[in-house]
This record gives structure tokens, C-alpha cells and sequence, in this order.
């Protein structure tokens, strides 16, 4: 393995804890937003579809890329507004109760 | 700027991102701070799209933009007008998405540098695509039981684990052949296609109830794809991303996994319905006592505190709305009412929390398992709106019940239990509730959504008489 690779599998490790750590301390009431930002975060695959699209290094791969960037874009901005729209809702106290 | 100045900046962005999408986490572990997360990940994101599209590789933008128009006009509608009801399938899409963006790039890099690939970035692509691909076709699976275009019942055939193993085995045989001979191109497209069927077939034996765990799998596995993309194409950032998506879905499915009782290898291999047909204890004739609304509502009136036990009946019902008028009739008159969820009531991890903020009931209502069992000896009322097994006591103490062990809200401890169920038919585990039978419970036949709201009517009767 070069050092690259073996760098590469630290920043996987240690971000897979810090992962677990975080995502540990979040309120169970929350945990369906969890799993739409969470999705939101991991299009980040859209970076790397980007780099294949826009690269332009075949026609297959283009064509693949964006499919990929497609398909990554709509959980990035889906993602994020859906998070958004049900986080709005939590509230301690109804609007017009009081 | 010159090339090695724009690369270190880039690599600043990406570092910036990051740390950006572990805040963004870590500010959603409380309601008061989550809208900020978002914020923190959003900003994370542009900073990783903005890096991606300057790098001096990209040398045509055309169908970046072409993609971006399609993805926005796709998921901007979808995020803004899809109700809250349906966010369990949204969110099964949403994998199915994430995970064919991952397997595609895969294929793409997969086909440019095949036959020039080191083993590590070989196994780093077979992992991708072999989690890509599966979790593509799975999630779909998942949203077409969700979104009911499929049976969501379990379908199980005989020898159907033996099938899926080998499946699965021949996939990664394959997988391990491409390492060693990363240029058997001819190899390629049958990996891909018994990854594709493997995803359908795994997901065909799970049933409705097991959606919550599943979908949780699905999530983790939709990261790792992310994560497995990172390596092979020594970026960080994704290595980073995916390993949170990773690491978030697969607490939460350990986390359903427990509110079930029951492991990960027995949600996908346990062929559940099987087991749980065969251990059905025939009906016996016992009776119950029914209730109208009126005669309920007047109990609910007297009462000085009530805990509401909902469930993914009141989720098809759409009953959530009435939910909350009961909730202010009875709030109105000075009852404590608190609503106890189970972590795997619904269709997904949360789904009632987000169904009842909706109807805009308060969040310091919604109160966990743990911290809601204690509570229920001093309940006057406990009032079960289409939740069944998560309420059965056989789970405490009958060691034949399938679903002894599982922890359950202690919903037969209350005062007086109330039902709303739609008939007697028994729930997803296929087992008798023994709490519909006790002398204290009282069953309101009929549909939830109007059931709750006669009761409303008759206590806003009650009020003005």
C-alpha cells in the first residue's frame, strides 16, 4: 500500500469515530432530519461526478457522470431544503396556543 | 491562479468542508441548534461544489450545467411539496439516488483506467459498486413497498438465504478475480448485474415493520459507497462525508435493531413472516369491551393525565391533525397529556417525532420509551392510536411469543387503556395483543382519523353544555 492509501484509511477510521461520537448524542426526536442531512452530506459524490463529467475522458464516461451529477444534485438540494422544512416544525409551543 | 495555488486552495476548502459536516452534525443534536447545522452543511456543500468545479481538470462545463438544471428541477419540487407523510419513501429515494451516483462513478473510473489499477484501488472500487449498485436497487425496493406500489408484505420462498448467499458469494468472487485481474473487462458487467439483482432480492423477504432497520442499513450503506468512491479517487472530503452518512446509519440501525430485540442478520435473513406465521397462536374466543367516542371522550374529560401511544396506524390514517385538536381539547381543560414514542413505531427512525411536529404539536411533548415507562402506573389514560405490537405485555413475560424480549411501552400499567384500531385482525408480527382483552381496556372500533375527531367533537360538546 502506498502512503497515500494508509493515509487515506486513518482519515477514514478517525472520521468514523468522530461519526459515531456525534451522531451518538443526537435526541432520538430528531432522528428522521438526522437521515436526511446525512443523505444531504453524502452527495457528496457529487464532487466526484463532477470530476468525471467534467474531465470529459470518454463518452461512456461522461454519460455516466452526469447521470451521477443528476442524481447527486437533487439529494444535495433536496436534502438540505427537506432537513430544513422539518426542522422548522419542531417548536416547543404551538403558534396559536398562546 | 497558477495551478499548484488554486490546488492548495482547493485542498483548504475541501478541509473546511469538512469540518463544516461534522458541526452540521453535531448541531442537530438538539432542536434548538439543528436549523444552524443545516446552515453549516449547506455552506460545507458549496464550498466542496465550488472546489470540485474549479480544478484545472475539468475542461467542459456543459453537461455539469446540464445536470445541475436537471437535479434542481428535480429535487427542489420534490423537497418543497411532498407532504410529511410520505417522507419515509422520499428518504428510501433519496439512498437509491446517492448510492447510483456512487456505483456510476465507479463504472466510469472502473472503464478509464481498467487495466492499470493497484489492487487497494481495485477493492476500493469493488466495494463501491458492489454497495452502489445493491443499495440502488434496494432502496428502490424499499420505496416501492413504502410507497405501496409493491406488496409490503414479506415475500419468502423456500431456499430463498441460500439463493441470496450465493448471489452475494459469486459477486464477490467475482469482485476478488477483478483485483487480481483488473482487465477482465468481460467480468465487469456481470458483477454489476448480480450486485443490481442482489439489492431486489434482499429486500423482497422484509416486511413493513422492518422498514425502519432497513432503510437504516441502506442509509449506512449509501456512505460507505460515498466513502469507497473517496479512496479510489484520494479525495478526503468524500472519504470524510461518507464515513459519517456511514457511521449515522448504522447506529440507528443498531438502534432499531435493539428497540426490536432482535440482530442484523435476523432482519435480512431471518425470513421473518415465516417464522412469526408459524409461531401465530390460533384466535381464541375471548371477549372485549368496545367503547363508542362519546363514551371515551367523557373518560378522556375526567381524567387528569393521558399519554398518546401512536403508531404507523395513525400515520395511514393521516390522523395526526385530529391528533393534535384532541390534544388541545384536553390541554384546554387542565390534562397533562404527553405523547410516549417508540423508536421503532413508523415506518423510519423518528417518523412519528416528525408526523406529530407537523401538526404542530410541541416537542417537549414527545417523550422516549425509557423515559415514559415509569410514568405510565400514574396515567389515568393511555390511549393507543394504531400501534399494536410495541403495546403487546406478552413481550415481558410469554417466553413462546415471537416477540418476547422486545421492549414495549408499558401501555397495560396505565389506569385505563383506550384502543383505536381499525378490527380485531392482528398486527404485523401476527400475533394476539393481550392488552386488547384486559378488563381495563376499552376498544374504539374504526378509522383513526375519525374516531379522534368525534372524540373532539364530544368533549368541545361537553365544554359548551
Amino acid at each position: 500500500m502506498t502512503p497515500d492509501l494508509i493515509t487515506d484509511l486513518y482519515v477514514f477510521v478517525l472520521a468514523g469515530f468522530v461519526g459515531f461520537e456525534v451522531v451518538k448524542r443526537v435526541s432520538p426526536l430528531l432522528h428522521t432530519p438526522l437521515m436526511s442531512l446525512t443523505n444531504a452530506i453524502s452527495a457528496i459524490a457529487v464532487v466526484g461526478s463532477i470530476a468525471i463529467t467534467g474531465e470529459q475522458r470518454s463518452t461512456l464516461s461522461t454519460v455516466l457522470g452526469t447521470i451521477a451529477v443528476t442524481a447527486s444534485v437533487i439529494n444535495v438540494v433536496g436534502g438540505f431544503l427537506i432537513t430544513d422544512r422539518m426542522l422548522k416544525m419542531f417548536k416547543t409551543r404551538p403558534p396559536k396556543a398562546r | 491562479m497558477t495551478e499548484p495555488v488554486l490546488a492548495d486552495a482547493i485542498a483548504v476548502a475541501y478541509i473546511a468542508a469538512a469540518v463544516l459536516f461534522i458541526l452540521a452534525l453535531k448541531w442537530l443534536s438538539a432542536p434548538a441548534t439543528a436549523r444552524r447545522g443545516v446552515r453549516a452543511g449547506e455552506i460545507g456543500m458549496v464550498l466542496a461544489i465550488v472546489g470540485a468545479l474549479v480544478r484545472h481538470e475539468i475542461v467542459g462545463y456543459q453537461w455539469i450545467l446540464v445536470a445541475f438544471f436537471v437535479g434542481s428541477a428535480v429535487g427542489i419540487p420534490m423537497a418543497v411539496f411532498m407532504p410529511m407523510t410520505a417522507v419515509p419513501q422520499r428518504t428510501a429515494l433519496s439512498h437509491a439516488f446517492g448510492a447510483l451516483a456512487a456505483a456510476l462513478v465507479g463504472t466510469a473510473e472502473y472503464y478509464l483506467r481498467t487495466p492499470a489499477l493497484d489492487a487497494f484501488t481495485m477493492s476500493a472500487l469493488d466495494l463501491e459498486m458492489l454497495l452502489g449498485f445493491l443499495t440502488f436497487t434496494g432502496s428502490l425496493m424499499a420505496f416501492g413497498k413504502l410507497q405501496e406500489l409493491l406488496p409490503t408484505r414479506p415475500i419468502t420462498y423456500r431456499g430463498q438465504n441460500v439463493v441470496n448467499l450465493a448471489l452475494l458469494g459469486l459477486a464477490v468472487a467475482i469482485a476478488i478475480y477483478l483485483v487480481a485481474e483488473p482487465g477482465a473487462t468481460s467480468l465487469f458487467p456481470v458483477f454489476a448485474g448480480l450486485a443490481l439483482v442482489f439489492g431486489v432480492l434482499l429486500i423482497i423477504p422484509i416486511g413493513g415493520a422492518d422498514m425502519p432497520t432497513v432503510i437504516s442499513l441502506l442509509n449506512s450503506y449509501a456512505g460507505l459507497s460515498a466513502s469507497a468512491m473517496g479512496f479510489v479517487l484520494d479525495n478526503k472530503l468524500l472519504i470524510i462525508a461518507g464515513a459519517l452518512d456511514g457511521a449515522s446509519g448504522f447506529i440507528l440501525s443498531v438502534i432499531m435493531c435493539k428497540a426490536m430485540n432482535r440482530s442484523f442478520t435476523n432482519v435480512l435473513f431471518g425470513a421473518f413472516g415465516s417464522v412469526r406465521a408459524g409461531a401465530a397462536t390460533p384466535a381464541t374466543e375471548r371477549t372485549v369491551r368496545s367503547a363508542t367516542p362519546e363514551d371515551a371522550a367523557s373518560i378522556l374529560a375526567a381524567a387528569t393525565s393521558v399519554i398518546i401511544v401512536p403508531g404507523y396506524g395513525m400515520a395511514v390514517a393521516q390522523a395526526q391533525h385530529k391528533v393534535r385538536e384532541l390534544y388541545e381539547a384536553l390541554a384546554k381543560r387542565g390534562i397533562e397529556v404527553r405523547f410516549a414514542i417508540h423508536p421503532v413505531a413508523g415506518r423510519m427512525p423518528g417518523h412519528m417525532n416528525v408526523l406529530l411536529a407537523e401538526a404542530e404539536i410541541p416537542y417537549d411533548r414527545l417523550v422516549e420509551m425509557e423515559e415514559i415507562n415509569p410514568e405510565f402506573p400514574q396515567t389515568d389514560v393511555a390511549l393507543v392510536i394504531g400501534a399494536n405490537d410495541v403495546t403487546n405485555p406478552a413481550a415481558r413475560h410469554d417466553t413462546s411469543s415471537p416477540i418476547y424480549g422486545m421492549p414495549i411501552l408499558d401501555v397495560d400499567r396505565a389506569k385505563t387503556v383506550m384502543v383505536i384500531k381499525r378490527s380485531m385482525s392482528p398486527g404485523f408480527a401476527g400475533v394476539e395483543n393481550e392488552l386488547y382483552y384486559m378488563d381495563k381496556t376499552l376498544m374504539l372500533f374504526g378509522d383513526a382519523k375519525a374516531v379522534v375527531g368525534e372524540m373532539v367533537k364530544a368533549l368541545s360538546g361537553a365544554a359548551r353544555a
